[in-house]
């Protein structure tokens, strides 16, 4: 494994020119299609298919941020409740209705444009914060550390009533721009908003963007650097790369993606209770990035959809008999079950995840073209990937689509 | 005073539950260094199935014990064989995540079996038997717990200690190529792991079920208070496993008893967050908990 990371990390720096976003037609092509999927699909869904695609591209935004910590980085975080709850209930201080009774909760009526931003900036902090005690600690222990954190936030939340509202829980701020409310229909130039539509008008850029930077970070040195640590510490350390920093810097951005995706999770809702935020949740995401894929954005991206996205779509169309109390299955506990077989058979046969069965049979493909005679890649981009590492970097679609032109 | 005595007899007992579930990681941790997180569930999948045996099967307690224990060690020793045996030498995060796959996927099997509302526990003596002496009340379900745990923790110390394959267990533990070179069959040591740690998870989850009169799905839940008490005692030794069970069970109990003294400070549920609290100090000051050997890693 290290021997096959080698020729990687070298085949990956000695390209000239670095995988541009928009660099070959096919990416054009790509681009085009999505953005005309995106509007049909936009203007002809109804409000209920709209919340259902919300929900899933805000989980996206967590899992991504997951995966920035355990995906690329190594690190097992069961945390990531907590984090969004820290998210959450910044927005809802910041952004909340001012209190009229000395009961209400504690709200300061700001803007958006403050409370979204702000929602990431505190998880951020309050991951850099817990950082440095959790990552002293490695795998299991680190495991067992950030389940502690979902308990003590748990703990916390209930009893701060002025911040959450208690066990009852309380309510959380809209985005608005003047009167334009995103909780009401509102018409602008001439064309009349649903507030389905709206909230995905701001989700949809949010993930595009956290995509895009994750990505564009995973290139850098300091994304090299995640994965180096994860492959092998001692390995990292000689290289020149600073453990603890990396760590710190995964955390803090893994932190900061959790905590947007809370604020946008709680202001969708406009209602959630301090309870929400429990381990569940947290092993939800854990079963989203091992589904889809590990250390990739798209799989992120498929992993939120399937574990997240499917039991609602499940309900949508009733596709369950009622279920009783004894003994019947909800959607939400058949999908457990089935991403929980989805998990094992992942981690023993194809530990990349949804992602690395397309980049499989992508790579089979390619290389029954080849035999047709002009095959002009390097062989060991080719190869199918024997090894985790090297699954875990033929997931991640900006190094391998970077190779086909 | 009673009352303080009443508390630290309770928070033994509750202790030796969690030294009980603790054993249980210990045991898979030392012979194979995974934390297994189904644990939770095994215990689950055992409790429901002696109370069903009891209750829906009408077998008597012994018999549907018996049964209970024989299915978890079944799933451990499948689930030993079939997936854990396949990830050796992957990441820790892979190892890990496929123990909370096996979780997720029991878990939810209970639910479809038996639904989400409580079901009686069963026992083999009543709830509300017991003793009082000087105020304080003993409880049969509480003595109970506490005698099977010093019997199985004897138990074990004979099994460890005195047998073929106990101190085959111990040298796999020590040093595992050594073993394989002495002719140890490893294979054979962590199905034995597996076995015994998942017949322990099964005793933990009933005296669990009769602690708590009835057993819903979130019974299991509570094996993640074992964490605390084996990063307390330190995660590879089973005595540390038991003295930090009880050192958990009663911080648990006791501070739930005076909790409601310190309300307006405390609020609600202190208990809960308790064990966790001490066990992210002890991490900081003993990360290889109390009895746990020192890994010395330089770089």
């Amino acid at each position: 494994m290290n021997a096959s990371s080698a020729t990687r990390i070298w085949s990956i720096d000695a390209r000239t020119q670095p995988p541009r976003l928009l660099g070959s037609l096919s990416r054009w092509i790509a681009l085009c299609l999505a953005v005309v999927a995106t509007i049909i699909f936009f203007s002809v869904a109804t409000e209920d298919w709209l919340t259902i695609v919300n929900y899933t591209l805000i989980a996206a935004i967590a899992s991504l941020g997951l995966n920035v910590l355990s995906g690329y980085t190594g690190q097992v975080s069961l945390g990531i409740a907590f984090f969004m709850a820290i998210g959450a209930y910044t927005a809802a201080v910041l952004g909340g209705t001012l209190p009229t009774t000395p009961l209400d909760p504690l709200g300061l009526g700001l803007s958006f444009l403050i409370w979204l931003p702000a929602a990431g900036i505190v998880a951020a902090l309050v991951g850099a914060l817990v950082g440095p005690t959790a990552l002293r600690l490695k795998g299991f222990y680190l495991g067992i550390v950030t389940l502690s954190l979902v308990f003590i936030g748990n703990y916390f939340f209930m009893n701060a009533r002025a911040i959450s509202g208690g066990p009852q829980g309380r309510t959380f701020p809209v985005p608005a721009i003047g009167d334009f409310s995103f909780d009401q229909q509102n018409t602008i130039f001439g064309i009349t908003l649903t507030s389905g539509q709206q909230f995905f008008l701001l989700i949809l850029p949010i993930l595009g963007l956290s995509a895009l930077f994750v990505g564009n970070v995973m290139r850098s040195r300091a994304g090299r650097a995640f994965k180096a640590v994860r492959d092998n510490e001692v390995g990292a350390t000689i290289m020149g790369v600073n453990l603890f920093e990396t760590k710190m810097g995964a955390f803090i951005l893994s932190s900061f993606l959790a905590g947007i995706a809370g604020a946008l999770f709680a202001s969708f809702s406009r209602y959630v209770i301090p309870n929400y935020w429990n381990l569940t949740l947290s092993i939800q995401f854990i079963a989203a990035i091992i589904v889809g894929g590990i250390a990739s954005i798209w799989g992120s991206i498929l992993g939120a959809a399937f574990v997240f996205g499917l039991p609602l779509v499940i309900d949508q169309f009733s596709l369950l008999p009622v279920g009783s109390s004894s003994g019947g299955l909800s959607s939400g506990d058949l999908n457990a079950l089935i991403y929980g077989f989805l998990i094992i058979a992942f981690l023993l046969f194809e530990p990349g995840g949804v992602i690395g069965l397309v980049r499989r049979s992508q790579a089979l493909v390619r290389k029954l073209n080849s035999h047709g005679g002009e095959g002009g890649e390097p062989a060991e981009i080719t190869d199918l990937p024997s090894s985790v590492g090297a699954h875990l970097d033929a997931g991640n679609p900006a190094v391998t689509k970077g190779e086909e032109t | 005073m009673a009352y303080f005595i009443q508390l630290v007899f309770a928070g033994i007992a509750l202790g030796c539950i969690y030294a009980l579930i603790g054993l249980g990681f210990t045991i898979i941790f030392k012979a194979s260094e995974v934390i297994n997180f189904a644990q939770g569930s095994l215990l689950l999948v055992g409790a429901y199935i002696v109370s069903a045996g009891v209750f829906e099967w009408h077998l008597p307690f012994f018999l549907a014990l018996v049964l209970g224990i024989l299915v978890t060690s079944c799933i451990g020793l499948l689930f030993e064989r079939f997936a854990l045996r396949r990830m050796i030498g992957r990441p820790v995060f892979s190892i890990l995540m496929i123990t909370i796959g096996l979780d997720i996927v029991l878990r939810t099997l209970v639910i479809a079996k038996w639904g989400s509302n409580p079901i009686p526990a069963a026992t083999p003596f009543e709830f509300t038997s017991g003793f009082t002496f000087g105020g304080v009340h003993f409880g049969a379900n509480e003595l109970w717990t506490i005698i099977v745990t010093v019997l199985l923790c004897a138990a074990l110390y004979y099994f460890f200690r005195f047998t073929k394959y106990g101190l085959a267990m111990r040298a796999t533990a020590i040093d595992q190529e050594a073993a394989l070179a002495m002719g140890i069959n490893i294979r054979t040591v962590y199905a034995l792991a597996w076995g015994i740690s998942a017949a322990i998870a099964t005793l933990g989850g009933i005296f669990l079920a009769i602690n708590a009169i009835a057993i819903d799905p979130t019974l299991g839940n509570i094996a993640l208070f074992a964490f605390p008490a084996i990063i307390l005692g330190g995660i590879d030794s089973v005595s540390g496993a038991v003295v930090g069970g009880i050192i958990i069970g009663l911080a648990v109990v006791v501070t739930a008893g005076y909790e409601s003294h310190f309300a307006n400070i405390l609020g609600a549920g202190f208990h809960e967050i308790a064990p966790y609290l001490i066990m992210i100090l002890v991490l900081l000051i003993r990360p290889y908990g109390l009895f746990g050997t020192r890994k010395v890693e330089r770089i």
